[in-house]
């Protein structure tokens, strides 16, 4: 079974945002960068299904700079056996689009029955990627799953948390799925994972090799324009209530329900 | 998951590392937060050993972890073996002892001085935590002094037959093989002996104020016989011993830099957030001194094992500038916990806080391996040309 994972570099979510002069760009100088939370659910899951089926290969894939290759060792050493770093000026500043194109053309020069993706980029939170990728493959996709099971006749079944409930879908391969927390426990890497993806293969591909017209990806392409950041506006600070007990619960209610309006 | 800690890094000692070794580092900083801090406390108040966490060392790779792949172990450089010691005591001092007696006592004299059967035998066992291993070297009598052991080998036919005790040995309860030296006719030997051979036995010491959650035993041998074969064929003298003990004492250096750093890291939380005389005590200029001491210690010890790994893989590496590093780094470390620990005020000698445990975890690793002050005259022998810890003995009143 040929197992594709699409993962993403991001700043831990631990990161304290900077915006640059002019609200332009954020600041990433201090940032420490790392694979996607919710792409490790992914890896995780391509490597269990590798491990079940007791044959096939996880391949990893990124779109991103030359500091992605970080979150592709990561990957390796978790166990992945391959690499595939997409990378070239031209897909800078795409936005989902921009991105699922460079995937899909990538995903269609590797053989793949499968393709784990998060359910979701911390950072940017758009949630596109996956479905976006799923359509321009032509296969179906199943989002924030917390369940899989692959049976005989080449299908996967999905679970997915739903209001009240839990929805089983059915899909037949290939098919994209996008990984939500809960699905499993992503593994560490272990000390010989990490000295043998230092000698596993990463595959870079640019726009050429991809085949795409830079036009169509990139800044240019993108439908999508970001305009500015701006941070929160500051929290206010807190107000301490005076008086006796009652009448500070009197008017905590009264402040809840006029002022806040939560009640 | 990226991990809480987020490390102490004043001088971006990080720009010095591989990728690999920081990869290394993530894994069991990762690894430590999750599955060793929220149970150590217990463990500690309890004095037992975290043993479920054997297994799952053993996943990571962490047992042996410079030692060659065909032994199924990581092959890794020494800064990555010294950062996996680092984090590890950053959790406990137990958790590192552990990996450090496995690794560097038992894994290492039996790559080093074993047999290749040995080695089959042994190694990947051990590198998989199937099998414990403990080193025998200190007896109630012989501690800094190993030379003056009473420990008896005695060639019988094919066997060995063993007689005397030792003492302080970690994992020597939970052990299935233990590497004792003994004196014989011959000089100094070493032994691998299994555990539940007749006449060899492995009590626990009770009643630890320090290392509660390490496993520390006396090993008793009553004519305990082992086959010519368990004997460890390239280990002739004390040099064996003592070669094993640097190859720890290396891991012990970079433990402390650990331990250091979990100790500043929680006592510069607590002076940011707990609030005195209407602010926070970070402000005063007397917790101040102790948080930058403790940084500026910590800074130092991290070039100076760093440089020491680099010295190691280079094979420049002289075992006296082995004691320097165990010597300064352990100390530092001891000063760390106790600052961190008055900067906690009362709530320092909570087991909710690490900085107690650390402080009474130290005053073991401070003695073993070694003590303080043997590894001062060490190095005070090595720059004078004088080695003071062989000092004559006056007559008394003479
Ligand atoms: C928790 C724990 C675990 C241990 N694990 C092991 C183990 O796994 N295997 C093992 O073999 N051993 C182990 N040890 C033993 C340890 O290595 C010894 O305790 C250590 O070598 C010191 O020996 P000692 O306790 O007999 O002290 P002593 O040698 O009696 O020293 C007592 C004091 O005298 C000082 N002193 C001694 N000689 C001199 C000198 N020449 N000049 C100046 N001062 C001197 C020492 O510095 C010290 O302050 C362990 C010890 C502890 C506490």
């Amino acid at each position: 079974m040929n197992i594709l994972v699409c993962i993403k570099h991001v700043p831990d979510t631990e990161t304290r945002v900077k915006i640059t002069p002019g609200g332009k760009a954020l600041d990433f100088t201090d940032a420490n960068f790392v694979v996607n939370p919710y792409d490790e659910f992914a890896v995780e899951a391509g490597l269990q299904l590798k491990e079940k089926k007791g044959t096939g290969e996880v391949t990893v894939l990124t779109v991103g700079g030359e500091d992605a290759m970080k979150s592709l060792r990561q990957a390796l050493a978790m166990g992945a056996d391959k690499a595939v770093l997409c990378s070239d000026g031209a897909f800078e500043g795409s936005d989902a689009w921009g991105v699922a194109r460079v995937l899909a053309a990538a995903a269609r020069r590797l053989p793949f029955d499968v393709v784990f993706c998060g359910k979701h980029g911390v950072g940017d939170d758009n949630q596109q990627v996956g479905s976006l990728l799923a359509a321009l493959l032509g296969v179906p996709a199943v989002t924030v799953v917390t369940g899989l099971d692959f049976d005989e006749a080449g299908a996967v079944r999905c679970k997915r948390e739903v209001e009240g409930g839990t929805e089983v879908v059915r899909a037949a391969l290939p098919a994209v799925v996008t990984c939500q927390k809960g699905l499993n426990e992503p593994r560490y890497p272990s000390l010989k994972g990490i000295m043998a993806a230092k000698k596993k293969e990463v595959a870079t591909f640019r726009a050429a090799d991809l085949g795409l017209d830079p036009a169509s990806v990139g800044r240019a392409a993108a439908a999508f324009v970001l305009r500015e950041y701006e941070l929160p506006p500051p929290r206010p600070a807190g107000r301490v209530l005076a008086g006796e007990v009652d009448q500070q619960v009197r008017e905590l209610v009264r402040l809840l329900r006029e002022e806040a309006k939560v009640i | 998951m990226a991990s809480k800690f987020k490390g102490v890094d004043y001088y971006r000692l990080d720009d010095l590392l591989t990728d690999e070794q920081k990869m290394v580092r993530e894994t069991v900083r990762g690894w430590v937060d999750e599955r060793v801090l929220p149970i150590i406390a217990k463990h500690y108040q309890e004095g037992t050993f975290p043993r479920h966490l054997v297994a799952e060392m053993a996943e990571l790779g962490l047992f042996g972890a410079t030692l060659p792949e065909e032994y199924g172990c990581a092959g890794l450089d020494s800064i990555a073996y010294g950062l996996i010691n680092q984090e590890l005591e950053r959790g406990d001092s137990a958790v590192r002892s552990f990996a450090s007696v496995q690794s560097a006592l038992v894994m290492y004299p039996i790559f080093t001085y074993g047999s290749e059967a040995q080695k089959r035998r042994w190694l990947p066992k051990m590198a998989k935590g199937e099998a414990v291993g403990c080193f025998g070297l200190t007896e109630p009598d012989a501690g800094s002094d190993p030379g003056s052991m009473t420990t008896r080998a005695v060639r019988d036919g094919k066997d060995w037959v063993l007689n005397g005790a030792k003492m302080w040995i970690t994992n020597g309860t939970i052990a299935d093989v233990a590497v004792v030296w003994a004196r014989s006719d011959g000089g100094f030997l070493g032994f691998l002996v299994e555990k539940g051979i007749p006449g060899f036995s492995a009590p626990e010491m009770k009643g630890k104020l320090s290392l509660r959650a390490s496993v520390t035993s006396e090993l008793v041998f009553e004519d305990a016989r082992v086959p010519d074969s368990s004997r460890l064929p390239g280990a002739k003298g004390l040099a064996a011993p003592l070669s094993c003990l640097n190859q720890a004492r290396y891991g012990i250096a970079w433990g402390g830099v650990g331990a250091a750093m979990a100790c500043y890291d929680e006592a510069l939380r607590y002076a940011k957030e707990r609030v005195m005389f209407d602010g926070p005590i970070g402000r005063f200029q007397l917790v101040q001194d102790k948080l930058v001491r403790m940084l500026a210690d910590i800074t130092q010890g991290q070039l100076l094992v760093w440089r020491l790994g680099q010295m190691k893989d280079a094979g420049t590496l002289r075992h006296q500038q082995v004691s320097l590093a165990k010597m300064q780094c352990v100390a530092m470390a001891r000063e760390a916990a106790r600052n961190a620990r008055d900067i906690l005020g009362a709530n320092g000698i909570l087991d909710e806080y690490g900085a107690m445990r650390h402080m009474h975890n130290l005053e073991s690793v401070y003695t073993y391996e070694g003590t303080h002050d043997i590894h001062k005259l060490v190095v005070g022998g090595d720059i004078t040309g004088f080695e003071a810890f062989r000092a004559p003995v006056k007559p008394a009143g003479g």
